[in-house]
């Protein structure tokens, strides 16, 4: 590839620009202001830094230039077409031009050979860019080299620019993450109102092809989904916060060390079970078996019950509800414990009465947390629960999930301006909201608790 | 003062003699129902596993036919030039079914038809390979084993009942009887699944193997690993060392926190609106999902990263800072390398659960069916989550056990990233 090269190409000269400051700078004499390896360090960033930036800045922004000049230079009929038939054609032509596929008119044919003379030319004007740049940073700042040059601190300025921008990736995601599904979540209210949306209780997103088919208009109630999503959590944690709450507490007060080194890994590996095997074994392994159990009790049981991918969600949060709830636990101070054992109290008592409301903020905190997970989990409800939306609170019906409609709207569907796939995005900006909330709130209450006994 | 007369002091002693029995039956109880919720989150965990285990053991071996293939020059190089190309093009499918048809007898129309459908449709590929590898094979007649198709695999493997007609049988009476035939001349039998580690993705359970999968998530993961970790290094080092408290770091902390909350799937929706549709980024490729489990495990990597330079004691650094080091050279020179392994520990767990990561990657398009294997970051590939949840959702029975199969390979590259982050927490752990 030929990027590969080019970036090869300027670490070196970068290396270069090293070694000659360091060079430059040892035949300073002695006075030197910083160590002769700043020096280098110096060179070699004016060196590289520059061009890369420009390749950064070329890569991001290649695709709409070059977009562009393709536009000017198709034939007229082309250029009339409508803004998303425009973009197939787009599309097409960078196939072709990638040789992934067969032009299917002589207009595509000629765009992409346009379009390939114009990424080579826009390529080899850039690699002329990047490498001049580093060629005339590496002359200037080797020029500036001077006994009181103080080398040391534009480094180390620079290595602090560095820094901060390497940790407001962070925020520059969760700013991504909220633009994108505004962006497209809006474009989705422009056809579905939002009321509709959030108190229907129908949902069929699947549109018709063409106005003249039967059942054309989809209806996005999401209602039905959001039942669906509290349903499954709640039997997830109805199997969860008991299971978990409760090895919580025989591991951080009666199990020996021993048992305990043995035991908190081993549940700590069901947490590192991926969810797409969690999601198998619902299928395989409890959805057989809860539909069994049905018929031996006179249930009808759906093939894809709630039950069964909610149970399945259970086991894989008990870790969560279990490690979270320990290290609560065992942030209560001792000394409460000690003051109900001086009443006389056993130590289910001393648990039951002192030990658990005092930590019951934080429990609350992390039983919240592992609720916004459990909202969030997708493989296994993906596998397990069905696509049904049914508004229902019978465990043993199928219902389908926020998540697993995200799923289905978008896989396999590529084209992107139908409220069908714009949906998706309205569900995740729904889901984003909730954790989010949740998290915010839980995290809190843990860390307000923390703070009471630190 | 009420003076309690004997009797009723006797009464007193009965009474609280029972309820310490109640409240100690209580506590047994207790703690009995703790340790029942471990046993049974445990227990779970034992069936989890056994299930896939004994499900995955026969997806490794399958079943092959031995054919006295005649490599006939007519059929495979009519031109007598030995080139290679014309080699690889000869029609060796053909060659193969009339073999077994010849072999057992098969003369009309609908049994040739039968008989040749024991066969898989790869066998062209398993006689392909013998006759590239040494043409001097042509002109002569060789025993070759060549792969059963998947209904053969799964009667023999005892998976579906052996005889034609009864309930779930996939083969035919004369298919059945063949069968039974050349097992018991030692003519079909169950042999190691090369296939399985070697090939692509297929629609042909006996065909599909797990290497493109297995490609794709090594190249995913180091697109992530090149990305995250100097990043999440860098965020780490700032906010621990550098960073004021103020304002804009507190929103930093914050966001980070939440970042690492938030539902993978969303990662995937960011993934799909930023990456694909406004940078044009090829679909399916490794290299995009490699950027969304970059941002999915950075915040485990920054979180990791700053317990482990707080580990690091002030003394340290006021040590260098003493001796003149500027804030800069101190954290590179002494703090970093002093928790570079508690770094790298959470690093290999961020990047396990990367590998074991497969909602957001579903969003990026990596469900598509891909046979090749990629040649690099750009090529549209599967990863080994996607290919377990893609066997898991095929109809076929057969794909059953290439699931289970999978996902024991993906629990043994898990387990291996686990246990090499705890010895090295174990090497390296110090105390202060």
């Amino acid at each position: 590839m030929q990027i590969t090269t080019l970036t090869i190409v300027l670490l070196l000269l970068a290396s270069i620009g090293y070694r000659l400051g360091r060079g430059r700078a040892l035949t300073m004499g002695r006075s030197l202001h910083s160590l002769p390896s700043y020096h280098g360090y110096y060179v070699a960033l004016w060196c590289g830094v520059p061009a890369v930036l420009v390749l950064a800045s070329w890569l991001a922004l290649e695709p709409q230039i070059i977009r562009q000049f393709l536009v000017d230079a198709l034939p007229d009929q082309l250029r009339a077409l409508s803004p998303e038939r425009m973009s197939l054609v787009i599309n097409e032509v960078r196939n072709v031009a990638r040789g992934y596929a067969t032009p299917s008119s002589e207009a595509v044919a000629i765009g992409a050979r346009h379009y390939q003379t114009l990424q080579q030319t826009g390529f080899a004007a850039m690699s002329v860019l990047c490498l001049g740049l580093a060629i005339a940073g590496l002359a200037w700042a080797r020029s500036r080299i001077a006994p009181d040059l103080r080398a040391r601190n534009q480094v180390e300025k620079t290595v602090t620019v560095f820094l901060i921008a390497c940790s407001t990736v962070a925020i520059f995601t969760t700013i991504g993450i909220v633009l994108s599904l505004l962006f497209e979540a809006l474009r989705f209210f422009h056809s579905v109102s939002l009321l509709d949306f959030l108190f229907g209780t129908k949902w069929s997103p699947q549109m018709a092809m063409r106005s003249d088919q039967v059942g054309s208009s989809g209806a996005f109630g999401a209602v039905p989904l959001f039942a669906g999503t509290l349903l499954i959590s709640g039997i997830a944690m109805a199997v969860a916060v008991p299971l978990g709450l409760l090895s919580a507490i025989y591991m951080s007060e009666y199990a020996n060390p021993r048992f305990r080194s043995v035991v908190k890994p081993l549940l700590e590996v069901l947490a590192g079970i991926p969810t797409v095997v969690y999601g198998f074994f619902a299928v395989i392994t409890v959805a057989p078996f809860i539909r069994d159990l049905g018929h031996l009790m006179g249930i009808p049981v759906a093939a894809e019950s709630a039950a069964s991918a909610g149970l399945v969600m259970g086991i894989m949060i008990i870790p969560f509800v279990s490690s979270l709830s320990d290290d609560v636990i065992t942030a209560v101070p001792q000394s409460l414990r000690e003051g109900a054992y001086g009443l006389g109290a056993t130590k289910s008592e001393a648990i039951k009465q002192v030990v658990l409301p005092a930590a019951l903020p934080g429990i609350v905190g992390g039983v919240l947390l592992a609720v916004s997970r459990a909202i969030g989990e997708t493989m296994i409800v993906v596998m397990a629960a069905g696509l049904s939306a049914n508004l229902t609170a019978n465990p043993f019906a199928a219902v389908t999930t926020v998540t697993v409609q995200i799923v289905t709207l978008l896989v396999g569907d590529t084209e992107f301006d139908s409220p069908k796939t714009l949906a998706a995005f309205a569900l995740g900006l729904v889901l984003f909201c909730v954790t989010l909330c949740l998290n915010i709130f839980a995290l809190s209450i843990v860390n307000k608790y923390r703070e009471k006994y630190d | 003062m009420a003076q309690q007369t004997a009797s009723e002091r006797r009464v007193d002693v009965a009474a609280s003699a029972a309820r310490l029995k109640r409240r100690y039956a209580a506590e047994r109880r207790f703690r009995a129902y703790g340790f029942t919720a471990i046993a049974i989150a445990l227990g779970f965990l034992a069936i989890l596993l056994a299930t896939i285990l004994i499900k995955a053991a026969s997806s490794y071996m399958t079943a092959e036919i031995a054919l006295s293939v005649n490599f006939d020059p007519a059929v495979i190089d009519p031109d007598g030039h030995r080139d290679p190309q014309a080699l690889a093009a000869a029609d060796y499918l053909g060659l193969a079914k009339t073999t077994l048809q010849n072999r057992l007898g098969a003369t009309d129309r609908a049994t040739r038809r039968e008989a040749a459908s024991l066969l898989s449709s790869g066998v062209d590929q398993d006689l392909r390979r013998i006759v590239l590898a040494d043409p001097s094979v042509i002109g002569t007649t060789r025993k070759v084993w060549v792969t059963a198709s998947a209904d053969i695999d799964q009667t023999l493997k005892g998976h579906v009942p052996a005889e034609a007609g009864a309930d779930g049988a996939r083969l035919s009476a004369n298919q059945q009887a063949w069968l039974a035939q050349m097992k018991a001349e030692g003519d079909a039998a169950i042999h190691f699944n090369r296939r399985f580690f070697t090939s692509g993705d297929s629609r042909e359970a006996e065909l599909a193997g797990l290497w493109g999968a297995v490609v794709g998530s090594f190249f995913s993961l180091t697109v992530t690993l090149i990305i995250a970790f100097p990043v999440g290094v860098a965020a780490a080092v700032y906010l621990e060392e550098f960073a004021p408290k103020n304002r804009f770091t507190d929103v930093i902390e914050v966001n980070i926190n939440n970042l690492a909350a938030v539902p993978s799937i969303v990662f995937g929706l960011l993934g799909l609106a930023i990456f694909l549709n406004i940078f044009g980024l090829p679909r399916s490729s490794p290299l995009v999902g490699g950027l969304v489990l970059a941002l999915i495990c950075l915040p485990t990597i920054i979180i990791a990263g700053r317990a482990a330079l707080k580990a690091v004691p002030p003394s340290i650094r006021h040590a260098a800072l003493g001796l003149g080091a500027s804030k800069l050279q101190t954290v590179t020179d002494h703090v970093l390398p002093l928790a570079m392994p508690g770094i790298f520990t959470g690093t290999i767990l961020g990047m396990a659960h990367a590998l074991g990561e497969s909602a957001p990657l579903l969003m990026i398009g990596m469900v598509a069916f891909i046979v090749d294997i990629p040649h690099s970051p750009l090529d549209p590939s599967a990863v080994l989550p996607v290919q377990v949840y893609l066997w898991a959702d095929s109809p076929e029975r057969a794909f059953v056990e290439k699931t289970s199969g999978a996902i024991v390979v993906l629990l043994l590259f898990l387990a291996v990233m686990n246990v090499g982050a705890i010895l090295l927490r174990k090497k390296f752990e110090r105390r202060w």
